[in-house]
């Protein structure tokens, strides 16, 4: 059984593509990983270590071939589509490299999106919150502007928004600052920092950059589909 | 957003408010086809019933006869027939138990109403002009039910009391007659009898206004020879078209031959059944391209919004509300769609109307775009976009977020 605290467990987590093919890669060989409640992780490696692939597995955008995966407890294992869409959406906030905000939609409506599709229809509770995280981040007054005419500091921080609206245990971030010039790259990695301690919201970031790393309070290290290191900071 | 609108609803409409130039394109493609299709079926079948009114105006939906009478063939001592069977010559007869067989045909659904007719050869006299003409005897009041002699008289009123008559404006001009003259009918049987006019009219056709004498039903008995018998019964059906059906079907179960106005007029029956064929394949044609249309322009969208496909998946969006947000798209594009088309049609009916107009400048038949049409247009095109965006609203819903992420 899980503990309570864990915000994510993993144990002997692995990943093949092709499998049943001649062709089988293992990219995963068995990850152990816990991450408890208000942590700020990251995840380090070289290029190719598998990296992508341990956070789309977190992330529930795809399923292990092998071992146990849980969210907030709960087992994934015997989810189907629409049950692991629905934790991964309730508990599982996303922050992409490429900001990857929806342009057809306002800032605003773009942090309301997670809310949009869990509760089916608009509500509003859902334009308060979303209003409220948008003035957290500093957006309060381009909360109407199309995702589009935003800057790429601005669409990343709408995307944090978009991130926490849900309250999620957890939240994954892939290169949040990888595309951002170091100001705006400092202030994004603020924001998720301050958003930590004040919410208690465990993040596990993945990250090239050696200097964000270093602000980070764990760094789990993988190399080519293992664990290799772990320790605090 | 408005609160009551689901997600999948917003999700559509700004993806395609987004895609302005792409939307705009095929909501016009759609508008174009959805107009032809609207204008072709006004047209045809403002031409087909002005045909059809044309040719019904003057003739009963169905006319029941006694049935023809058969030479029975003689047998000599051994059993064989006879060498020689000469066709019998028809009379005129009237039919058995009329009445009754009146009152069970007026209570069927299908039949709108039931005319008897005493109708017979005759000869109208006056002065030195003798024209060859057909008697008709009839009940006013149950014959303008089945063709509106009432509305076609053009001088004097529809008055068949004894010894009154009704004649056509063309046997009118050849007698030199006009309401109150007097006019003496010789029948085939040999009876003669001197009536007066006391209507003209005019039913749209030369032979017919030549042709038809109506006189009362009795007088048209005692001319004809027929004393409480009649010749025929004419019929009005509630739906035309099902005319030869219940021929058959009444023809079996009175034993009298029955003629629909579909038999009677084969050939402009078969025109009108081919008509409708070649535009029915036509409307087939214009709905498969415009399906073709909405599928293509949605299957591009789906590839070019599969990054934000796998956000929304991401963020929770289960794939039947993707499903959903795309099929909606191939919806609103055909309800959009029909609305142009119809506007459209109606615009190009107006314009044929302006320009299609006979040489004294009436229009050559009065076409409507009636409102059930727009309706049905409306339902089939959104139906055929929702339809169309199956296959799309599939590659969307089943997008592997991880892939769709990447790019």
């Amino acid at each position: 059984m899980a503990e309570p605290t864990n915000v994510l467990e993993l144990s002997d987590v692995h990943k093949s593509y092709g499998t049943g093919s001649p062709l089988e890669v293992e990219i995963l060989h068995g990850i152990d990983l816990r991450l408890q409640r208000g942590e700020f992780a990251a995840l380090i490696g070289p290029s190719g270590s598998g990296k992508s692939t341990l956070l789309n597995l977190i992330g529930l955008l795809d399923r292990p071939t092998g071992g146990h995966l849980a969210i907030d407890g709960q087992p994934t294992s015997g989810l189907d589509d629409t049950g692991l869409t629905r934790l991964r959406g309730r508990r599982i906030g996303f922050v992409f490299q490429h900001h990857l905000l929806i342009p057809a939609f306002t800032a605003l409506e773009n942090v309301m999106m997670p809310m949009l599709v869990d509760r089916g229809r608009p509500d509003a509770e859902m334009r308060e919150r979303a209003a409220t995280l948008l003035e957290q981040v500093g957006l309060g007054e381009r909360m109407n502007n199309p995702a589009s005419q935003l800057s790429g500091g601005q669409q990343q921080r709408v995307a944090i928004a978009r991130a926490l609206v849900m309250r999620p245990s957890l939240v994954l971030a892939d290169e949040p600052t990888g595309n951002l010039d170091t100001h705006s790259a400092d202030g994004v990695f603020a924001l998720m920092r301050e958003i930590n301690v004040a919410r208690q919201t465990t993040f596990l970031i993945v990250t090239h950059d050696p200097r964000l790393a270093q602000r980070c309070d764990r760094h789990i290290e993988l190399v080519d589909g293992r664990i290799v290191a772990d320790r605090p900071n | 957003m408005h609160p009551w609108l689901p997600f999948e609803w917003i999700a559509a409409t700004r993806f395609l408010r987004e895609g302005r130039m792409q939307s705009l394109l095929i909501i016009v493609g759609v508008g174009v086809g959805v107009s032809v299709i609207v204008f072709m079926s006004a047209l045809l079948s403002g031409l087909q019933s002005n045909l059809v009114k044309r040719t019904l105006s003057s003739q009963a939906h169905i006319v029941l006869l006694p049935p023809e009478e058969v030479a029975r063939p003689q047998r000599d001592d051994d059993g064989d027939l006879g060498p020689l069977l000469q066709k019998q010559a028809q009379r005129l007869r009237s039919i058995d138990q009329w009445q009754k067989i009146r009152d069970r045909l007026g209570a069927l659904p299908e039949i709108a109403a039931v005319s008897p007719v005493a109708s017979g050869p005759a000869f109208a006299v006056r002065g030195d002009a003798n024209k060859s003409v057909t008697l008709l005897g009839i009940e006013p009041e149950h014959y303008t039910r089945i063709i509106a002699l009432d509305e076609k008289i053009v001088a004097g009123k529809l008055r068949l009391n004894a010894g009154d008559t009704v004649i056509g404006i063309e046997l009118a001009k050849d007698l030199g007659a006009g309401v109150g003259d007097k006019l003496r009918l010789n029948s085939g049987s040999g009876a003669t009898d001197t009536l007066t006019i006391t209507g003209l009219f005019d039913l749209g056709n030369k032979g017919v206004n030549a042709r038809n004498v109506y006189v009362g039903l009795r007088s048209a008995q005692t001319l004809l020879d027929l004393v409480g018998g009649i010749s025929s019964f004419d019929l009005s059906l509630v739906d035309i078209y099902s005319a030869e059906t219940l021929a058959q079907h009444l023809a079996a179960e009175t034993g009298l031959q029955a003629d629909s106005w579909i038999k009677t007029n084969a050939q402009f029956f078969t025109a009108l059944t081919s008509q409708r064929i070649s535009s029915n394949v036509i409307r087939f044609f214009v709905g498969l391209s415009v399906a073709f249309g909405i599928a293509s322009v949605l299957v591009v969208s789906v590839v070019q919004r599969a990054k934000e496909i796998g956000i929304l998946r991401a963020m929770g969006a289960t794939r039947g509300q993707l499903l959903r947000t795309f099929l909606l798209q191939g919806g609103i594009v055909g309800l959009c769609g029909s609305m142009i088309g119809s506007a459209l049609a109606a615009l190009f009916l107006a314009l044929w109307q302006t320009l299609a107009r006979n040489p004294d400048g009436t229009p050559l038949f009065v076409i409507s775009v009636e409102p059930s049409l727009v309706f049905i247009a409306a339902a089939g095109a959104t139906l055929v976009g929702t339809l169309a965006a199956f296959i799309p609203a599939r590659r969307a819903a089943g997008l592997d977020p991880v892939v769709a992420i990447r790019g």
